[in-house]
């Protein structure tokens, strides 16, 4: 029999949790997809559970997502984004946080911009965390969201090769996206330009390319990123259209190959740069499917963390 | 289960299953109207074993009861329980799979142990998000009925057990009707072992 629980209290990134865990969540989103697939989409499971979306970084997709999975499994819902509140005013991140449990949250969702803010409150403060980005580390639920999504296509994660395009340096999806597929088996590897791929890859057994034609030869699943120029303080490629003539996917390269690769993408898309329109909205793509399985892996997350047994708040019951 | 003690023997878990399955062709005329859901994750393989017979009556004996074909459903109650966060051990869903709406249908609940109640308690929660039916009836095959804690009685039951609260009803399903049976501990943890 499988393990029916995570072995750890939080989810501040792929690289703490086990394969168990992730294959665990995996088919707890199975049941999770089926309900969010139903006339009724909500079920009472974490009624009694009051969770703080604490978003200190822009975020369309993930926050929503979030609360969509948050209010599907019937939570109390608070939303906080740092424009608007006393962060502005000078408050200490710790002080906002333990302000807001004082108010009774049992899990805590925090994007910030500072790599391990997660990992620091959860050595502060007594709720679940659970990182929904920290700046350049790691972003954990969209690689188990891509996981999700892969699975869904093909059979076995052994011996599949993936290949991550695009701006690896400034992505903490990349690093997700590596450790969560090594640890269910698949071989990774990233394609992009030198000034924006690590130094430090091949020693996560990483393969690299730099020709965008050989990395696609040699993948089943592309999985293409944005270039994030917002966290590029100096010029890494000469511009966005010499990037897009040399490392953008378009349909004509695709065509060039002898097999059929699944195309995927965390978004935001920025049409005409990193991939083309009509790449993006072909059948290969699965970029709105990962958007779907987004909310179902959340919901996943969010019920087995909150159902932990060594979880906060849990003891009051008792 | 060398700890335990059969308190069903294959012999009459055969005459009960099919008294069951009498009784609810004799209780429901109108056989359109009927779906029988079962409660994941035993209950639904009592209700297969009870339409296997409905099923092998009809073949034999055709009558003009059973035009329809038989709605079944498979109901997960996990996401509905109200013992989440509450029990040491984290909760493991099924596989739920209703893919019809139950409005103004007459439903009968299927499940092999009543026991609390908690779990009928979930499963009614849970249908309400299919729709209004006319009714709801129950069937167990095991009624622990002095160990309650909800008002909750079953419509059918194939024995009723009396037991203390720390014992543990195990219907176990042979490959064959004539391996199945019932089986009493003295509690979870003997049945465990």
């Amino acid at each position: 029999m499988n393990k029916s629980y995570l072995s750890q209290p939080h989810l501040l990134g792929i690289k703490y949790i086990t394969k168990e865990d992730i294959e665990l969540i995996l088919s707890t989103a199975d049941n999770f997809k089926e309900v969010i697939n139903r006339p009724i989409k909500k079920v009472p499971t974490l009624r009694d559970v009051t969770i703080a979306n604490l978003f200190f970084e822009n975020s369309t997709r993930t926050r929503i997502s979030f609360e969509l999975a948050e209010k599907r499994l019937s939570a109390d819902v608070l939303n906080f984004s740092s424009s608007t509140s006393s962060v502005k005013k000078g408050e200490s991140l710790l002080d906002t946080v333990n302000n807001i449990l004082s108010m009774k949250v049992d899990m805590v969702v925090i994007r910030h911009s500072a790599p391990g803010t997660p990992t620091f409150l959860s050595n502060h403060i007594d709720a679940n965390i659970i990182n929904a980005g920290d700046g350049t580390h790691e972003h954990p639920t969209q690689a188990l969201l891509d996981a999700f999504s892969i699975r869904e296509k093909v059979n076995s994660f052994n011996g599949l090769n993936v290949c991550i395009f695009g701006d690896i340096i400034h992505s903490r999806v990349a690093l997700s996206n590596i450790f969560c597929l090594q640890k269910l088996g698949a071989n990774v590897a990233v394609c992009g330009p030198p000034t924006l791929i690590p130094r430090f890859l091949p020693k996560l057994g990483v393969k690299i390319f730099y020709k965008v034609k050989e990395a696609l030869n040699w993948c089943d699943v592309a999985n293409v990123l944005r270039i994030q120029l917002e966290r590029q303080d100096i010029k890494y490629i000469p511009s966005l259209r010499e990037y897009s003539l040399y490392y953008g996917i378009n349909q004509e390269i695709l065509d060039s190959l002898d097999k059929e690769i699944i195309i995927m993408h965390p978004g935001p898309i920025n049409r005409g740069v990193e991939i083309d329109s009509d790449v993006a909205d072909s059948h290969q793509s699965i970029i709105l499917q990962q958007v779907e399985n987004g909310v179902a892996v959340r919901m996943a997350v969010l019920f087995l963390l909150a159902g932990n047994s060594g979880s906060p708040g849990i003891s009051n019951f008792n | 289960m060398k700890h335990g003690r059969e308190i069903m023997d294959p012999v009459r878990f055969d005459l009960t299953l099919q008294r069951l399955t009498e009784q609810i062709i004799e209780n429901y005329s109108q056989f359109e109207e009927l779906c029988l859901i079962g409660i994941q994750p035993r209950g639904t393989i009592l209700l297969r074993h009870i339409v296997e017979r409905i099923e092998k009556r009809e073949a034999s004996n055709p009558s003009t009861i059973f035009k329809t074909k038989i709605l079944q459903g498979h109901l997960d109650i996990t996401f509905y329980r109200d013992d989440f966060r509450r029990r040491e051990k984290i909760l493991t869903p099924s596989s739920n799979k209703m893919d019809f709406i139950i409005e103004n249908r007459q439903v009968l609940l299927v499940d092999d142990v009543l026991y609390t109640g908690r779990t009928i308690q979930a499963a009614l929660n849970a249908l309400q998000h299919y729709g209004r039916p006319s009714t709801i009836k129950l069937l167990a095959l095991i009624d622990r009925q002095f160990n309650r804690h909800l008002p909750i009685q079953c419509d059918y039951k194939g024995m009723e057990v009396d037991s203390v609260d720390n014992a543990y009803v195990r219907v176990y399903w042979g490959v064959g009707d004539a391996q199945n049976r019932v089986v009493l501990y003295d509690s979870k943890e003997q049945e465990d072992e």
